[in-house]
């Protein structure tokens, strides 16, 4: 019976220890319960969110960029498709015979071989991979056509951003390329592979309107990235069209004009509401090269160029106005009490100390009053009148006209010029002011700059009987047209009338130093005043040597030539403001361009057609064609 | 737990050797089990069509394939005399450690582990199968056992060689889930034989004095296991992905789940090993906490039955047998749902009966098989030095 004890000892220590490993179990399955009751209830909230996230995927779609027309409604930015062709890996299985296929359709390079096997092996089997971008019509139907042969093969569409003008606007509407880093704001539209945003001219300083706020699209998608379904959608607001004042055709007349010259710049203006008809500076350049991308070499051919292609030097090129100034001068010696009949004999140069002041006519001009001084821009004079006027107040009338300050114009980069005063020579350079440096400035030399768009803004003022207009590219949405009238300056129409008296003759009197640029169609006559801006005082050695006129010297020391101008003569309208880089002789170089540019404008009359005005958001117009 | 389940017919203590008829045994099958286990593994073919987003292939129709072959196993199995059980315990013990090393010598390798061989029909994982072999030896060892026998250490020497071999075979594949749970299967054989509390704590310090050293051998994906374990969302795409991804699964189940076929987690593979290891965590995103207690009392009520018929049970072969088995079930339930819901270090243990996957299945269900068997020959007597040659 021991047997029978023994193994009741055993059992009896079983069943207690069974008993326990029970126990413990049931114990361990409750802590599983109350783990459950934890994740699924307690942490509930969280881990749906967790899990939205993991599913759904939020995927922008890129709002159309807006459309930019000139006043007519010419498009003069746009959107064009391009198509590109993009490969799948997931559906092609075998990458390089598709690619060798492709060969023989669309032209790879060892390069782009490299580069798609590359991105092939990295991206996921389902991300297309583009092959190559900007397909011509011909390639595309080509790759259709044999498309059962090229398996994972498709053809994609996109937009670019294209300018049919070209050339002829880049300075005014700048370009669109891709962001750069320093340009991200956090927005994940800037973020998206292939966006553009502008980086000059108009598409850069209305980039926010031309943008348009994106759309989104919440795709649910596995955990490799694939989308498995559209969850929503939403469409986002296309980017705005925009009007300009410029007048397209107007503009290519002016750009093909200056392109005669090595480097130029002009502008066109309304004088009565400072719709900017044209801006041009040449050369310019391609904008759609910075859509595509270009090689390092085009890019730093254009940053090296010595004519500055890619400065817009309508607004950002500073100028001596020479003796388009001498308006300003007159003015300023008019309101300090000198009349219009004050008269000064011209030997040809007028000494101060021991230093001589010429007159650019180195015999003299004998007596001159003021109207005779302007038509003939004898120097003597206003290094007499600016005497008696002073240099300040001289600064101050200019700053009325515009001068010294940027104007505001809707453009990035405008440059502001200077208009020097005593206390401002004090502040930059430490020294007083010399009674010469007022003599300099008079004929507007020296400290004075000022840019091509300023002296337009000063010529309308003058034209315009002394109302303050600003120059624009845009007209503000709410502003119905001619309503609002700039303020006006309230300079004496006396005074005025002597100054455009003097303009009158400088171009229509055949001893006016533009005589030989003349207008000479009844109605359309013009009012301008010619200026040379000395890039270098020509030396007395140079002088001994006969060096006299700018045409013997390089291109590069060659004085600029400028001319500012209003027409017509005595119902005036349009301004224009004509600058030639280096271009040596006044009459022979910028005024007959500013001639044939103010004709072509009174022929084309843009101020008649007031900008369009477009149905605000309608989205088939942003689209482009 | 009672100590007396429902449905027992009581057979009189004095009963010596009531041989059975094959009649009377079909009688004495414990059918509440057998519904038990359809139960759970029904719950499996669910989740596996829904792991294959609404179809029967690849998983489901296998799985149901395997599960009625399981069913004719674990019924033979269970009308086999548990007397025959007993004597080739050590064969079986000694088949199966053959086994595990010619899958180290011819072994079929995945996720960097030599784990099966590959039969034609089926992928053997010998590490399933040596966890029932484990503990038929051990209940046969402690069979012939007396109480004070049982507290010599000199005679735990063997028992523990039996538990050892496998284990360190098992972690040189490596599989650190299946040998923690042949050494925790083999403890709760040992505690349940008998043996004194202060040899466990004692082996149970050796043990954790010999963690650093076992650290070394540990391969780098295990320890990123259990370093991710121990902060598991500071890297959520690194290796903590897994876990923390089943994590927000079951979370965002919720008390009622996302419904069938609809775990977001699942079907767009967020979810890793969704119809093996982590498929407790598809059924709790999918049915939520109530359909997860659910399923957690059909294993309990699984190891109750368990439990009730080693208690019931009148020789301590079949006693130590039903108990450690139940506790196979156990670990396999605890260590896999308490890893899916990170409680603890992911190591593969699947879902038993629910996991894809045969061995698993076919060792279960053999199991349970045992432990039917030892129901059915409760009465029986087992001599210390085992059954005669009659049988």
């Amino acid at each position: 019976m021991a047997l029978k004890q023994e193994s009741q000892d055993s059992a009896k220590t079983f069943t207690r220890r069974a008993l326990l490993v029970g126990g413990a179990q049931g114990l361990l399955l409750s802590a599983l319960a109350a783990r459950m009751y934890y994740l699924q209830i307690v942490e509930a909230d969280r881990y749906v969110t967790l899990a939205e996230d993991n599913r759904v995927n939020l995927r922008l779609i890129p709002p159309p960029r807006g459309r930019i027309v000139d006043r007519l409604g010419i498009p003069m930015a746009l959107n064009q498709q391009n198509y590109r062709v993009v490969l799948v890996r997931e559906q092609a299985r075998e990458v390089e015979p598709i690619l060798d296929s492709l060969a023989q359709i669309i032209s790879l390079s060892e390069h782009d071989y490299r580069r798609i096997l590359r991105e092939v092996s990295r991206k996921r089997a389902f991300v297309p991979v583009t092959v190559q971008d900007y397909l011509t019509w011909e390639q595309v139907s080509r790759i259709e056509v044999n498309a059962p042969d090229l398996p994972g093969v498709s053809i994609e569409v996109g937009q670019t951003r294209h300018y049919p003008y070209s050339e002829a606007l880049t300075h005014i509407l700048g370009y669109v390329s891709a962001v750069s880093e320093r340009e991200l704001t956090g927005d994940p539209l800037l973020e998206l592979p292939g966006f553009r945003i502008g980086k000059q001219g108009i598409e850069k300083q209305y980039d926010n309107a031309l943008r348009g706020s994106a759309g989104n699209s919440h795709l649910e998608v596995n955990a490799l990235g694939r989308v498995i379904r559209e969850l929503s959608r939403d469409e986002g607001t296309p980017g705005r069209d925009l009007v300009l004042t410029v007048d397209a055709e107007l503009q290519t007349f002016v750009h093909k004009r200056l392109e005669n010259e090595l480097s130029a710049s002009a502008v066109v203006m309304d004088i009565h509401n400072g719709d900017v008809l044209a801006l041009a500076s040449a050369p310019g350049f391609d904008p759609s090269i910075f859509n595509v991308g270009m090689s390092n070499e085009t890019w730093q051919a254009l940053i090296n160029d010595p004519l500055a292609p890619l400065t817009n030097k309508a607004i950002a090129g500073q100028y001596a106005p020479g003796s388009t100034y001498k308006m300003i001068v007159a003015l300023a010696a008019m309101e300090s009490g000198i009349g219009s009949d004050h008269r000064v004999f011209c030997p040809g140069h007028m000494t101060l100390g021991n230093a001589k002041f010429h007159c650019w006519k180195r015999h003299g001009h004998g007596w001159v009053d003021m109207v005779e001084a302007i038509k003939q821009s004898c120097d003597v004079f206003f290094y007499d009148v600016a005497r008696k006027a002073g240099i300040d107040r001289i600064a101050e009338v200019s700053k009325r006209f515009g001068l010294g300050a940027t104007t505001g114009i809707d453009l990035p980069g405008e440059q502001p010029g200077t208009i020097p005063t005593r206390d401002w020579k004090l502040a930059t350079t430490g020294e007083p002011w010399q009674m010469g440096e007022t003599l300099v400035s008079a004929i507007g030399q020296g400290f004075v700059l000022s840019t091509p768009l300023q002296l337009a803004v000063m010529t309308a003022r003058l034209a315009n009987g002394g109302k303050a207009v600003t120059p624009r590219l845009t007209r503000p949405a709410t502003d119905s047209g001619e309503a609002k009238e700039p303020p006006s300056m309230n300079i004496s129409p006396a005074m005025l009338r002597v100054l455009h008296h003097s303009m009158d003759l400088v171009v229509n009197h055949q001893r006016g130093t533009a005589y030989g640029a003349r207008i000479d169609i009844d109605g359309k006559e013009m009012a301008g005043k010619t200026g040379t801006s000395q890039v270098r005082r020509i030396s007395l050695a140079e002088r001994a040597a006969g060096v006299y006129k700018n045409e013997d010297l390089p291109w590069r020391r060659r004085d600029h030539a400028l001319f500012v101008a209003y027409a017509p003569v005595h119902a005036p309208r349009y301004c224009c403001a004509v600058v030639v880089d280096h271009g040596g002789s006044v009459s022979k170089a910028a005024a007959p361009i500013a001639r044939d540019i103010l004709l072509e404008t009174q022929v084309r009359d843009p101020a008649v057609n007031p900008p369009i005005q477009l149905v605000a958001g309608d989205p088939a117009r942003a689209q482009g064609s | 737990m009672a100590r007396r389940p429902m449905m027992l017919p009581d057979y009189s203590i004095g009963m010596r050797n009531p041989e059975m008829t094959l009649g009377e045994k079909i009688w004495q099958i414990n059918w509440i089990m057998i519904l038990l286990t359809t139960l759970v593994a029904s719950t499996g073919f669910a989740m596996l069509y829904s792991a294959a987003n609404g179809n029967m292939d690849p998983w489901a129709s296998r799985q149901i394939t395997r599960f009625a072959i399981g069913l004719a196993i674990m019924l033979t199995v269970a009308l086999v005399d548990v007397r025959i059980w007993f004597r080739h315990a050590y064969l079986i013990y000694l088949a199966g450690l053959a086994l595990l090393v010619a899958v180290e010598l011819v072994g079929e390798t995945g996720m960097g582990a030599r784990r099966w061989i590959d039969l034609g029909f089926i992928q053997l994982q010998p590490s399933e199968v040596m966890k029932v072999a484990v503990i038929l030896a051990l209940a046969r060892h402690f069979h012939g056992m007396a109480s004070e026998e049982v507290g010599r250490l000199g005679n735990l020497l063997i028992p523990m060689l039996l538990i050892a071999a496998p284990t360190a075979l098992v972690l040189k594949q490596p599989d650190l889930g299946t040998s923690i749970m042949l050494a925790a299967v083999g403890a709760a054989v040992f505690f349940c034989a008998g043996v004194r509390l202060w040899k466990f704590a004692a082996v149970g310090a050796a043990g954790l004095a010999l963690i650093p050293i076992a650290w070394q051998f540990l391969h780098e994906y295990q320890r990123a296991r259990v370093l991710n374990f121990l902060n598991p969302e500071s890297d959520p795409l690194g290796s903590g992905y897994h876990l923390f991804q089943s994590k927000i699964a079951l979370g965002s189940g919720g008390l009622f789940g996302k419904g069938f076929l609809l775990g977001t987690q699942s079907h767009l593979n967020f979810l890793p090993e969704k119809h093996t290891d982590f498929i407790f965590t598809m059924f709790a995103e999918e049915f939520g906490m109530v359909g997860g207690l659910t399923l957690l009392g059909l294993y309990a009520l699984l190891l109750a039955f368990g439990f009730a018929i080693g208690l019931r049970a009148r020789n301590q072969f079949g006693r130590l047998l039903a108990i450690g088995l139940t506790c196979n079930l156990f670990f396999y339930v605890f260590i896999n749902i308490a890893m899916v819901m990170g409680l603890i270090p992911v190591v593969g243990v699947p879902l038993p009966l629910i996991s894809y996957g045969g061995t698993a299945m076919l060792t279960v269900m053999g199991g349970l098989g045992l432990v039917m068997s030892v129901y059915i020959h409760r009465d029986i007597r087992i001599p210390r030095r085992g059954p005669g040659d009659d049988l």
